[in-house]
């Protein structure tokens, strides 16, 4: 433990000074955007850009709330919930299959899919995939947006949970075999109470993705109704033209639930982050 | 991972049984990994298949597709706009592994400490992880804004540069998307390199301190080579990332101003869902697969696999 600190505690001047100047450079957009979404859209024009709005006022933010913002709000969640529910519930089962079935032709094989999957970027599909969901008479519902969402979180979700259920000893699921246990109630009663540290940082990782994603939710909806955030933040934009402090006032709410998750969870949150690093 | 007990453990006399004990077992496993295939084939390999056959079509999204043979291809290459973008993608590509890998490295290096004031930082430092790249596309539009962002109010000698059209400016636009691209993804790679740098076994600084090995000497003689599958991992995420970037140039800039900023992936948005050319849309799409493939093939073969995804496990 003493050398640990020793190590840890010793001083960086180089990395020090980088991060006071990357302190000026993260702090001042973060602070110019609350600030400014604090101002009256007068104010805007006239006032210092960084000194504190006088009067201040909430009107940007009353504005954007009584303008569907609750639908929006509503909506990411549906959204980001059902996608990660169903990746998860997807992932662990195919996760498990994997591992459990260890040089399986069909298993192995689904494996390197999803390996070779990590590769293919969401942009490059879009087309096809606008063409299927319209096929499936989808276009412009939410479930249009839920179900590629999801298939794009699969392989990160699991390659995760595959180098985490490869470290679960062979003998626990023996002596449920011997208890006279299937496969299904070993993944039930074993593997996701086993798993559930990984599953939390898959769940946080791709919720995420999901919550913050914009192309899926432009090309695959279309009627306000069925807008999730970002897309209301990019129609907002539309609506209220040179109203910049409720455009940026839209923006703080959009961000104000990952950062109350933030406020609560950093630790998981980031943790989550790094689990999908393998990407 | 070892072979199955079932067939393995099987008594002499349970012989018989043992085959069908086997298969009923794969057959779980395979109706396990199935529903995963059928959505990720439905809605990835089956739209990447018919990307890759539509990019031999001519198509307008109504009518059936025609066959056009090489045409797409033969065009993607001679076509000026797509030639400038592969140039400004790759530049892209090139200036944010730059940017992004040495400031990504010190900050993670330096955050891996457990001061007090560096845990606050990392606190601040993380923020812009949490929003989307429509938000941030949105603040910085405004905040660069030539007649009432944040840049006209430095009218004072020190900072007076800093007053200029950002956004507007076509020898500038491409380095100022390639700054918030960076102030987007530097928290994450930051964090990369945070988490890599805790797992550097401790003993490895104290063997070099009681050599008498300075600092720096031990950043370069232990730290850096013990980073180096974080390294590989970042760099495939810079490179992928930013061969694919759409959200961000697309409310930033559209494009523009003229041709500026039309990355591959905003030029093949422009030419499918607004000139309605799917067939030429989708050569420019394979052509991004086909490269990023190539380039995390090349890099996890450079790396070494196996190491990589020991990393993932935390090991």
């Amino acid at each position: 433990m003493n050398a640990m600190n020793a190590r840890i505690r010793r001083a960086n001047p180089l990395g020090a000074l980088g991060a006071l100047v990357w302190l000026v450079i993260v702090i001042i957009p973060l602070y110019w955007v609350v600030v400014t979404s604090l101002r009256s859209q007068g104010g805007f024009f006239t006032a210092g850009q960084l000194a504190l709005p006088h009067p201040l006022t909430f009107g940007n933010y009353h504005l954007v709330l009584s303008n569907q913002f609750g639908t929006y709000l509503r909506n990411s969640v549906i959204v980001t919930a059902a996608a990660v529910l169903l990746v998860l519930a997807v992932a662990v089962m195919a996760s498990h299959g994997i591992v459990r079935s260890g040089k399986h032709r069909i298993t192995g094989t689904a494996f390197n899919v999803f390996l070779l999957g990590l590769a293919i970027p969401l942009q490059a599909t879009i087309i096809p995939v606008y063409y299927i969901i319209a096929r499936l008479h989808l276009y412009d519902t939410l479930l249009a947006v839920i179900l590629p969402s999801a298939a794009f979180a699969i392989p990160v979700s699991v390659l995760i949970l595959v180098s985490f259920l490869r470290d679960v000893p062979g003998e626990l699921f023996e002596a449920m075999r011997v208890d006279g246990a299937g496969e299904w109630k070993m993944l039930w009663k074993l593997v996701l109470p086993l798993a559930r540290p990984a599953l939390v940082a898959v769940g946080i990782y791709d919720s995420l993705i999901v919550w913050n994603g914009f192309l899926f939710p432009l090309i695959l909806t279309q009627s306000p109704g069925n807008a999730v955030l970002p897309l209301a933040l990019f129609n907002y934009e539309g609506q209220y033209a040179i109203n910049v402090p409720a455009i940026l006032a839209a923006v703080v709410l959009s961000l104000l639930p990952l950062l109350a998750l933030y406020a609560v969870a950093r630790r998981q949150l980031l943790g989550g982050l790094t689990a999908g690093m393998g990407k | 991972m070892s072979a199955h007990p079932t067939a393995v453990r099987a008594a002499p006399r349970a012989a018989a049984t043992a085959p069908t004990h086997r298969r009923s077992y794969r057959s779980v496993y395979s109706l396990m990994v199935t529903p995963a295939l059928v959505l990720f084939g439905l809605f990835a390999l089956l739209p990447m298949a018919i990307v890759v056959v539509l990019s031999f079509t001519t198509w307008d999204g109504l009518t059936s597709p025609a066959w056009a043979g090489l045409a797409n291809w033969a065009h993607l290459f001679t076509d000026p706009v797509t030639r400038h973008s592969i140039w400004l993608t790759l530049q892209v590509v090139v200036l944010s592994w730059v940017i992004q890998t040495p400031i990504s490295l010190l900050l993670g290096v330096y955050l891996a400490g457990k001061q007090r004031t560096r845990t606050v930082l990392a606190v601040i430092f993380f923020v812009p992880l949490l929003l989307s790249s429509v938000a941030i596309a949105l603040a910085f539009r405004y905040l660069l804004d030539p007649d009432f962002g944040l840049a006209q109010s430095f009218h004072t000698a020190p900072a007076s540069w800093l007053n200029h059209d950002w956004l507007g400016d076509q020898t500038l636009v491409l380095y100022t998307l390639i700054f918030i691209i960076a102030w987007q993804f530097i928290p994450f790679h930051t964090l990369l390199y945070q988490a890599g740098t805790r797992q550097i076994p401790a003993s490895l600084y104290e063997a070099a301190r009681i050599d008498g090995a300075t600092g720096a000497q031990q950043f370069w003689r232990i730290t850096l080579p013990q980073l180096r599958n974080t390294m590989v991992t970042s760099t495939t995420l810079i490179i992928v990332g930013s061969l694919t970037y759409f959200d961000l140039v697309f409310i930033l800039t559209g494009g523009g101003p003229g041709y500026a900023t039309r990355l591959l992936p905003l030029d093949m948005y422009i030419v499918g869902f607004e000139d309605h050319q799917f067939g030429q849309a989708s050569a420019i799409a394979t052509l991004l697969v086909v490269i990023g493939m190539l380039v995390s093939l090349g890099l996890v073969r450079f790396s070494g696999f196996s190491k990589m995804r020991s990393e993932m496990e935390g090991a």
